[in-house]
């Protein structure tokens, strides 16, 4: 029988939390939100983007969406500012914020 | 209708895992367990059981590949002893917490070193805190007998951990003794289909086992898992009871040999309880007010029950087969003793070391026990608490 994950959260009692902490689910990591991990942030500077989506593919976490072969905002809820977008992107269009979230 | 026969503790368990017809078993050989898996692996290859077998590399290996098929929504087994118990360390404590409820035949030995193939209890009474259930057995009949039982305690539904049933290397692994079996259509009965709620080779039902548990998670996890740990206690009085009915043997969380009324206890595990109660019949006929209780579950450690079992002993007799290196007490003792202090029970609990490595346990040494606890009473001194029995000065 599924479960229903939305009810896994950080105030669950040890009563309610599953046997083994197993889900029986699928394609839920999604709603795991590890960008709260991040220590420094990119910043998306669109006017200076070119949209070569160099910086779409070496994002290890998958955090830059692309709709229509243009990419948009940052996904924040599984970013974890590791910087190397900014590094890769030619123009500048990527700029670390350090020590913010 | 029972079976009698004579089989070594080894055949006996092999035996009741043929019974069982369990669906994998990976296993890596190890003296002296060793002719657990190679007396079963020859009722595979005669076509007795329909059990996957897996030769692995290493125990390392055998009980992560018992965890992989536990999982898989197969019941899984494996059997080992000493060194192989300690390589299959950190595993252990993954099947005990994603609540696989693996049956392991553990066949105690010796921990190295000095290097030593014989019987103590180092090797389970160091895993005794990796959730498993721990279930010892005095002798072959009762390590069949209580590896008949173990799934059923382990699949409980308000359980689902994974146990080990323990007997005592060589001396009861290798010896032949009487026994009575079930027949294979009892046991059949008795032990039941496997039906897991839920496993990964499910199609209907995707499934993740073992995910991480970030620090928000993982301390609710391990109290939930104490609670199923709590609850093995009550199923495996459950499941004692309907093996009675079947076999007319009967189980408890632990044996009392004439203990009601005894001055002088001895709380004692597996083999060497068959000499003790040697010695107590020995001294009762001489007048001596003594008794015994034998350990048969040790996890979880029915400390309640065994304090109000010892409540009217006057001094106590703690048998550890290990040494824990604390300075302090054994494993045994540990438990036994504060059991009694959460009872407010304040006896004189001397703790022995004894039967290392294989070291002789006989009616004269148990019997020196008992005089050591009445001489302790009689002059009102206790003298050294923490003692080694059988040791040359
Ligand atoms: S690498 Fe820079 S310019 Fe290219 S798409 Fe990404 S942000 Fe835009
Ligand atoms: S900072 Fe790292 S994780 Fe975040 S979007 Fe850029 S590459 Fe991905």
């Amino acid at each position: 029988m599924a479960i229903d994950v939305s009810k896994i959260t950080e105030t669950i009692s040890w009563k309610d939390i599953t046997e083994g902490c197993k889900i029986e689910a699928a394609g839920n990591s999604r709603m795991f939100n590890t960008g709260d991990w991040r220590v420094n942030t990119p910043v998306f500077i669109e006017e200076k983007c070119e949209q070569c989506l160099l910086c779409v593919p070496v994002c290890p976490d998958s955090s830059i969406p692309v709709d229509n072969y243009k990419r948009g905002e940052f996904d924040f809820m599984h970013c974890k500012g590791c910087g190397i977008c900014a590094k890769v992107c030619p123009f500048g269009a990527i700029v670390m914020k350090m020590g913010e979230r | 209708m029972s079976i009698r026969e004579r089989l070594s503790g080894n055949e006996a368990v092999a035996t009741a895992m043929r019974q069982i017809n369990p669906d994998v078993m990976s296993a890596f050989p190890i003296t002296p367990s060793t002719e657990i898996p190679h007396i079963f692996s020859s009722f595979v290859a005669n076509g007795q059981v329909d059990t996957e077998f897996i030769p692995v590399e290493s125990e390392h290996s055998a009980m992560s590949a018992a965890i992989g098929a536990e999982a898989a929504g197969a019941r899984s087994l494996t059997a080992t002893s000493s060194c192989g118990l300690a390589l299959m360390w950190e595993v252990l404590y993954v099947a005990a917490s994603n609540r696989l409820a693996i049956a392991l035949a553990l066949v105690n030995r010796t921990l190295s070193g000095p290097i030593n193939i014989n019987c103590d209890h180092s090797d389970s009474m160091g895993a005794r805190d990796s959730g498993w259930i721990q279930i010892y057995s005095e002798n072959n009949q009762e390590v069949y007998d209580n590896f008949v039982q173990a799934y059923r305690i382990a699949e409980h539904p308000s359980v689902r951990l994974p146990i080990m049933i323990c007997q005592d290397g060589f001396i009861t692994s290798a010896a032949v003794e009487n026994i009575e079996l079930l027949e294979d259509r009892e046991v059949k009965e008795f032990v039941g289909e496997y039906c897991p709620d839920s496993y990964l080779l499910n199609s209907k039902q995707p499934l993740a086992v073992g995910p991480y548990a970030v620090s928000a998670y993982c301390m609710e996890a391990k109290r939930a898992q104490l609670e199923a740990l709590k609850n093995a206690k009550q199923v495996t009085l459950d499941v004692a009871k309907e093996f009675a009915a079947l076999s007319g043997r009967e189980y408890g969380l632990f044996e009392e040999y004439r203990l009601a009324d005894a001055d002088y206890a001895m709380v004692i595990i597996g083999s060497a309880a068959g000499t003790a109660k040697d010695a107590v019949d020995q001294l009762r006929a001489e007048g001596k007010k003594v008794g015994l209780l034998k350990i048969r579950l040790f996890r979880p450690f029915p400390g309640e029950e065994i304090a109000a079992a010892l409540q009217n002993a006057r001094v106590i007799a703690c048998m550890d087969r290990t040494e824990s290196f604390n300075a302090q007490c054994g494993p045994l003792g540990a438990e036994v003793k504060s059991a009694l202090f959460n009872a407010r029970l304040m006896p004189v609990v001397i703790n022995y070391v004894y039967g290392l490595g294989g070291r002789d346990v006989t009616v004269e040494s148990i019997t020196s026990v008992y005089a050591d606890l009445i001489k302790i009473d009689q002059t009102n001194d206790a003298g050294e608490i923490y003692r080694y029995l059988s040791l040359r000065e």
